[in-house]
């Protein structure tokens, strides 16, 4: 009987969450295991925008540029990218990785290097996808006359790209990728599965020690929470700043 | 200075311009005129390749602009442009805005490039806003900035497109007064325009522009006074009533 059975704990726990004690009591003993799993999730995340960031704005450009082939490269990418799912990406993505690659053995940031690299080259793809379009819209953003203008003065195509547009993109974009951050995230809950220990591996290690499923993922989802609830805040204040600047 | 040889454009199966010969002498003041959609300001916006023509050619100090082998990047630097719009770089101080072509296409050293700025700026009155950004000035002074953005370059011709239609009517004045310095110093000039008091003035010849053809051409006295047209009485009794 599953269902009752589950219905009957969930209403257990509720209650014992609500009276602060299975949860805190679970929290209170294996904190570490969480807390470096969240350290886990940030870095990876971190990492994966820095580098999808990148990635992603050499997709846009070949997106926006006059050669046809690179267009269609582009938009094959970016259209493909959307339209599978992350899980069945990454493991494509892992297992060709590692018949080609072998990364050494070495513990880089506290995470097993030769484990992690194949998931960060897969969200990294992933992300590039998706900075791509950010970046492609926060550049056509831009107003057709500041082109027209910086054209009208002699400068060339690049020019103006370089010197007026992707300055005044910039602000377009600096926010959206803080929000592509957020999302990163929660997204790279996912690499569990490969083994990586972020905060939901950990979450399932402490599941293994207390045999009580439920508490941990409660813990885990306020921590995602927190940790998401300070990034956002952090990209609100920024774009404040930057709209700010634009005023004066 | 510019000829152009039945130039063409289309917009898909809309053709824009139809066919316009045009010689525009150096020193000329030329002041087109003619209702909106009339293919005035796309007329205007070939001349520098903004927009590309779709047929015919446009000859500017004897090169063949419309050539593909033609450094239009070069010659734009000839031809200066002030926009409806303004079109002041929004990333750049008003200094900046005047001095990036001059320093990174001319490729003049900052001090030279804002020497000259400077002493355009004291030419428009606005010396004061050199470390201003552009949306902190009114309208007519971003249109005099503009100006001088495009002045910075030296260029042998100035294209105007509507450059008061998106003024508020008080600052309209001010934008004129510095194309008015600058038709006494014999620069030529094309200036798409619906001041109609300007072109009786200042022009040495008005264009009345209508459905892509050039309808009708006179000196401003000519062609206010004694339109032979009916599209050309049509237009003048509406906009001059």
């Amino acid at each position: 009987m599953p269902i009752p059975f589950l219905a009957a704990e969930s209403a257990g726990l509720l209650a014992n969450l609500l009276n602060h004690s299975v949860v805190l009591r679970i929290f209170a003993r294996y904190w570490r295991y969480f807390l470096e799993g969240a350290r886990g999730t940030v870095i990876i995340a971190l990492i994966t925008v820095l580098l999808g960031s990148i990635l992603g704005c050499g997709v846009a450009l070949l997106r926006l540029s006059n050669v046809k082939p690179l267009v269609w490269f582009s938009k094959a990418y970016i259209s493909v990218i959307r339209g599978t799912p992350l899980l069945v990406q990454l493991y494509i993505v892992y297992l060709n990785v590692e018949r080609v690659i072998t990364f050494p053995n070495a513990t880089v940031l506290w995470l097993d290097f030769r484990r992690t690299m194949p998931c960060i080259i897969a969200l990294v793809i992933n992300s590039a996808a998706y900075v791509a379009e950010i970046v492609r819209a926060g550049i056509q953003a831009v107003d057709i006359g500041q082109t027209e203008a910086a054209r009208s003065v002699g400068m060339t195509g690049r020019q103006a790209m370089g010197l007026i547009i992707l300055p005044q993109a910039v602000k377009n974009i600096l926010p959206a990728i803080g929000n592509e951050f957020v999302t990163m995230i929660k997204e790279t809950s996912i690499i569990q599965y490969l083994g990586v220990p972020d905060l939901m591996f950990k979450q399932g290690i402490v599941t293994g020690f207390t045999y009580k499923p439920l508490p941990s993922y409660y813990i885990a989802a306020a921590i995602y929470y927190i940790l998401n609830l300070v990034m956002s805040h952090g990209v609100n204040t920024f774009e404040r700043r930057l709209q700010a600047s634009d005023r004066n | 200075m510019i000829e152009t040889r039945n130039l063409r454009k289309s917009f898909g199966d809309h053709e824009v311009l139809c066919g316009i010969d045009e010689h525009i002498e150096k020193g000329e003041v030329v002041v087109v005129i003619g209702p909106s959609g009339s293919g005035k300001s796309t007329f205007l916006r070939c001349l520098n390749r903004l927009e590309e023509s779709t047929s015919g050619e446009i000859l500017f100090e004897g090169i063949n602009i419309t050539d593909k082998a033609a450094d239009i990047n070069k010659l734009r630097q000839k031809m200066g442009m002030v926009f409806q719009q303004f079109n002041l770089f929004t990333n750049l101080t008003v200094l900046e805005n005047i001095t990036i072509g001059p320093i990174k296409v001319k490729g003049l050293d900052k001090k030279e490039a804002e020497e000259i700025a400077y002493r355009l700026l004291d030419r428009v009155g606005l010396r004061d806003k050199a470390h201003t950004y552009p949306s902190r000035l009114s309208g007519g002074q971003k249109q005099r900035i503009a100006i001088v953005r495009a002045l910075a370059m030296g260029p042998d011709v100035m294209l105007f497109d509507e450059p008061t239609s998106s003024l508020d009517p008080e600052m309209v004045g001010e934008v004129l007064d510095v194309m008015r310095s600058l038709v006494a110093d014999g620069m030529t000039m094309v200036v798409v325009t619906h001041e109609m008091g300007f072109a009786k003035e200042v022009g040495d010849r008005v264009l009345f522009m209508d459905e892509g053809v050039i309808v009708e051409q006179n000196v401003p006295a000519e062609l206010f006074g004694n339109p032979q047209h009916e599209r050309t009485k049509d237009f003048l009794s509406k906009v001059l009533s």
